[in-house]
């Protein structure tokens, strides 16, 4: 499989080519292989891999002829075909989404397909994903930097995708990968048919995992053809079918993982189960970044079932007979940790640091278009605004666990993680063993949200078990999941625009602190002549992760908001407002119009009712949404969302509505309740009461309108987060004229006045 | 010794009956169904049956249910496997996202639909309020259980 064809040397040519009158260094050879295993299986994969040796990055991501693949389709002798899927399942869909995508073009029969989560090896590594980012280092999306804990992004550790996460793998596995291998098949097994059968290819049609030959009314199963297949030549590019022609992608196909999970079988990490395994429980420097100073376990120590009590550096861990008698003992160790100037930060502190830094730091260009200062000067008129958002904690409903065993020289890791071929990575690189000694097994994630592309709990446990021995399972306490999180930045965002003799914008001035991903999230989607988006840093001792829809989660909420104020300022009603702005952009106005027209825009409301409405592109999905907000009560209730999304084309038109449905719920936590705030350099929130979310009693009736466009798709799982919290905001402006320029809102006492 | 009925079933487990039921149904009776969130009743991804009662099994010392009758999402399809209308509408619903919550969310609707089988909006709001769904999946959970009242 690795001697390289004629066909593919001319490829690789011409991708060479290609990147070089685009002024990238980077390049790719993609090639298709066929083989038959085991038990008379046929095995195809898609492999992409680097084809530049001179090329740096190139020779750092794969050495020799190894090819990193995407993706895998077997057929087994009993006509089975099975998906091979290197992404988790975290409730997107992923699983359903990737392999009718791989059934669609391979023809064949989805309801008898089976479905398998890649093992975190080498192989599967999402390499899609990694090449988006060596073309062009800005489109790495964000929770990629969230498991580098903001640090310097090696390369290496970039080929160590295996990432679910930043809406992706519908777009890049899916679209890169899964759509290739089933076309790849497809064509391989039409090519066998015809040589066994002695017909031309064209006289064969697939379906449902069959070939038939409709003249002579042969027909026969995909399998019969697999040994013939898998000794021809795939080609490169396989045809792949029009969108028009699909007809299981966009149709709603039932999810393949929701039965086991109404009957208690799902298997989640906090399921897993080895014979004989203890439970712990751990705690760690509430201020982040500090340790143990010290420890006197000794009540602790006596208590029941407790086996062992560990200072662990940076934390503490109890291992127990049961997690409760863990927790019970942990609650009994007495500690101190260290201190730092840290300790001393409260929330005040962390945005008067974010105002010195707006006022010494290095300012940073993200966007510059035409002439601001001048454009600001001549105009009639100026208006600016600060917008705050605090930290967020993801909150996962399942809280961060993780079971390993660590024995002669191997680890056997289960986990839920939306990174597993990098907590292997890590896993192994903390015991000093090789990757092949460390096997993990993934499991179903009671909600990743970005929290879970970071390996820290699972490090945890592999350490607790390397010090003890002993099989553990690590649980974290709800306490402990909300103070050690990785959490979605605090940012304060100085906006500032000139207002020309008609109302409308001239000039976009945009500064804000903390930047993580993508870069495009503070960039506007209105034809604004003159524009400048800079931003500055101010390193916090707190660590920072990808979070629902990343950076576009508050520019969405700043800019947004503050278009809303312009059309306010202007006189103008605040849809028309934006319609006039994204003049030329069809695809906008389109879900624009469609959100204004499911929430009734010009429809008039009771007393105390009003409308917001917002539109926000990210991860390649446009969605905008009207909220029609109640402020009767004490609390503005969202009574109803309006969403509109363009993502090209829904894969599962349901599974996509529920994506939505669910972005929404999480913005609207956000914007009501969330507020992690430091007291003395430690997060001060701990449980649901103090850091509570949206429930069915005031969760909003929502309606999802889906366009389809000719656009590359979307993602789903991200872009319905951005729009809710500004459309909301912007409801409650047009019920109370109170502008709200910082998050949560809270009641209606803590609304702002602006 | 603390005995119990689980799922119809009668088991003895030796523990320290301040032990939260939760704990010893995942850990001593090995059925992990039923899941952990917040450990103090704020979440309701950890609901069973007491005797009937939706119960927050997190905070109830396994003392408390010597001699009760205790169900779990795996004990409430029937004998021969059909499962209860509760699952079934959650299936056509396409409700679970994560599914995390969703044992929980499952084990209070049922309780609510034994005490009161056509309940109003209202009603399904504030009953099943105690149940996080992170996921944010509460109109599909609203409308299964309307299903599932109406199957009944
Ligand atoms: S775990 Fe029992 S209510 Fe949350
Ligand atoms: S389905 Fe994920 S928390 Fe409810």
């Amino acid at each position: 499989m690795d001697k390289i064809t004629q066909a593919e040397k001319k490829a690789a040519k011409i991708a060479k080519r290609a990147a070089r009158t685009r002024g990238q260094k980077w390049t790719r050879r993609g090639f298709i292989t066929a083989s038959v295993i085991g038990g008379g299986a046929l095995l195809i994969g898609v492999a992409i891999r680097p084809g530049d040796r001179t090329d740096e990055l190139a020779k750092l991501a794969a050495t020799g002829d190894e090819s990193l693949l995407t993706a895998w389709v077997k057929l087994s002798p009993d006509n089975t075909v099975t998906a091979i899927i290197p992404h988790g399942e975290m409730g997107q869909g992923v699983h359903t989404a990737l392999s009718a995508m791989l059934a669609e073009e391979m023809e064949a029969d989805w309801a008898a397909m089976d479905i398998m989560e890649a093992p975190a090896e080498k192989a599967y590594a999402n390499y899609v994903l990694g090449r988006e980012f060596m073309v062009n280092k800005d489109k790495l999306p964000g929770f990629v930097l969230g498991t580098l804990n903001g640090a310097f992004l090696g390369i290496t550790k970039a080929m160590n995708l295996q990432i679910t996460g930043g809406s992706t793998s519908v777009r890049f596995t899916g679209v890169g990968a899964m759509l290739t291998a089933g076309a790849a098949a497809k064509e391989l097994l039409l090519k066998a048919a015809a040589k066994t059968w002695d017909v031309p290819v064209s006289s064969l049609r697939a379906q449902k995992s069959y070939i038939y030959h409709d003249e002579s009314g042969k027909t026969a199963p995909f399998a019969d053809f697999a040994q013939l297949a898998a000794t021809f030549k795939p080609s490169l590019t396989p045809k792949l079918k029009a969108r028009k022609d699909y007809t299981l992608m966009g149709t709603s196909l039932p999810r393949v993982d929701i039965p086991q999970k109404v009957d208690g079988t799902a298997m989640f990490g906090l399921d897993a189960h080895i014979e004989g395994m203890k439970y712990a429980t751990v705690k760690a420097a509430p201020v982040h970044g500090q340790s143990v100073a010290s420890m006197d376990a000794s009540v602790a120590k006596a208590m029941v079932g407790v086996q062992g009590i560990y200072n662990m550096g940076d934390y503490v861990a109890v291992v127990a007979d049961g997690y409760w008698q863990a927790q019970r003992a942990l609650e009994a160790v007495e500690v101190t940790f260290t201190q730092s100037a840290e300790s001393q930060l409260n929330q005040a502190g962390v945005f008067a640091q974010y105002a010195k830094a707006f006022e010494n730091a290095k300012r940073k260009d993200i966007h510059k278009e035409g002439n601001v200062s001048q454009t600001m000067k001549r105009a009639d008129r100026t208006h600016e605004a600060e917008y705050n958002v605090p930290f967020l904690a993801h909150a996962c409903m399942e809280p961060m666990n993780a079971t390993a065993w660590v024995k002669d020289g191997t680890c056997e890791l289960w986990t839920g993680t939306q990174n597993p071929l990098g907590t292997r990575a890590e896993a192994a690189k903390i015991l000093g063993l090789k990757l092949e000694d460390v096997t993990l097994h993934t499991a179903f994630m009671g909600g990743g949200f970005g929290r879970r592309a970071v390996p820290d709990y699972a490090l945890q446990a592999v350490k607790i078990s390397e010090k003890t021995g002993m099989p553990i399972k690590l649980i974290w306490s709800r306490e402990e999941t909300t103070q050690q999180d990785h959490y979605r930045p605090a940012v304060t965002n100085r906006l500032r625009a000139a207002i020309d003799s008609d109302g409308m914008p001239s000039a976009w001035d945009s500064l804000f602190v903390h930047k993580m991903d993508p870069p495009e999230a503070s960039r506007v989607p209105y034809n604004i002549p003159n524009q400048n988006i800079e931003y500055v840093e101010s390193p916090l001792h707190l660590r920072f992760g990808p979070w629902r829809s990343v950076d576009h989660t508050q520019h969405g909420f700043f800019i947004e908001s503050f278009i809303d104020e312009l059309a306010h300022k202007a006189g103008q009603d605040p849809y028309q407002y934006r319609r006039k702005l994204l003049a030329g952009k069809p695809r906008f106005l389109a879900v624009l119009d469609a959100a204004a027209k499911l929430g009734n825009w010009e429809t008039p409301l009771p007393e105390g009712q009003a409308r917001g409405i917002s539109i926000v592109e990210s991860f390649m999905t446009i969605a905008a949404q009207v909220v029609t907000v109640d402020v009767n009560g004490d609390m503005p209730r969202a009574v109803h969302v309006a969403c509109a999304a363009d993502a090209g084309m829904a894969v599962n038109p349901d599974g996509f509505k529920a994506q939505m449905e669910s972005g929404i719920i999480y913005g609207l936590t956000a914007a009501l309740y969330g507020d992690i705030s430091l007291e003395d350099g430690a997060v001060m929130q701990s449980n649901f009461h103090d850091y509570d979310m949206v429930r069915m009693d005031n969760a909003p009736d929502i309606d999802v309108v889906i366009l389809q466009s000719d656009a590359r798709l979307g993602g789903a799982g991200e872009p319905g987060t951005p729009p809710i919290a500004p459309a909301f905001a912007n409801a409650i402006f047009a019920a109370t004229g109170r502008r709200i320029r910082s998050l949560p809102i809270g009641d209606m006492s803590g609304v702002n006045v602006g | 010794m603390v005995q119990l009925r689980i799922n119809g079933h009668i088991k003895t487990v030796d523990i320290d009956p301040e032990t939260p039921l939760l704990w010893a149904i995942r850990e001593q009776l090995g059925l992990t169904g039923t899941k952990f969130g917040c450990g103090i009743s704020l979440c309701g991804a950890c609901t069973v049956h007491v005797d009937g009662q939706a119960t927050r099994s997190c905070v109830t010392p396994i003392g408390d249910v010597d001699g009760q009758d205790v169900t779990t999402i795996e004990g409430i399809a029937g004998a021969d496997g059909t499962l209860h209308a509760v699952q079934a509408a959650w299936i056509k619903h396409q409700v679970p996202q994560c599914g995390y919550c969703q044992s929980g969310q499952i084990m209070s609707a049922v309780a609510l639909l034994s005490e009161n089988p056509n309940p109003s909006d209202n009603e399904i709001e504030s009953f099943m309020a105690g149940n996080i769904c992170r996921c944010g999946m509460y109109s599909r959970i609203k409308a299964a259980i309307k299903t599932a009242a109406k199957a009944a």
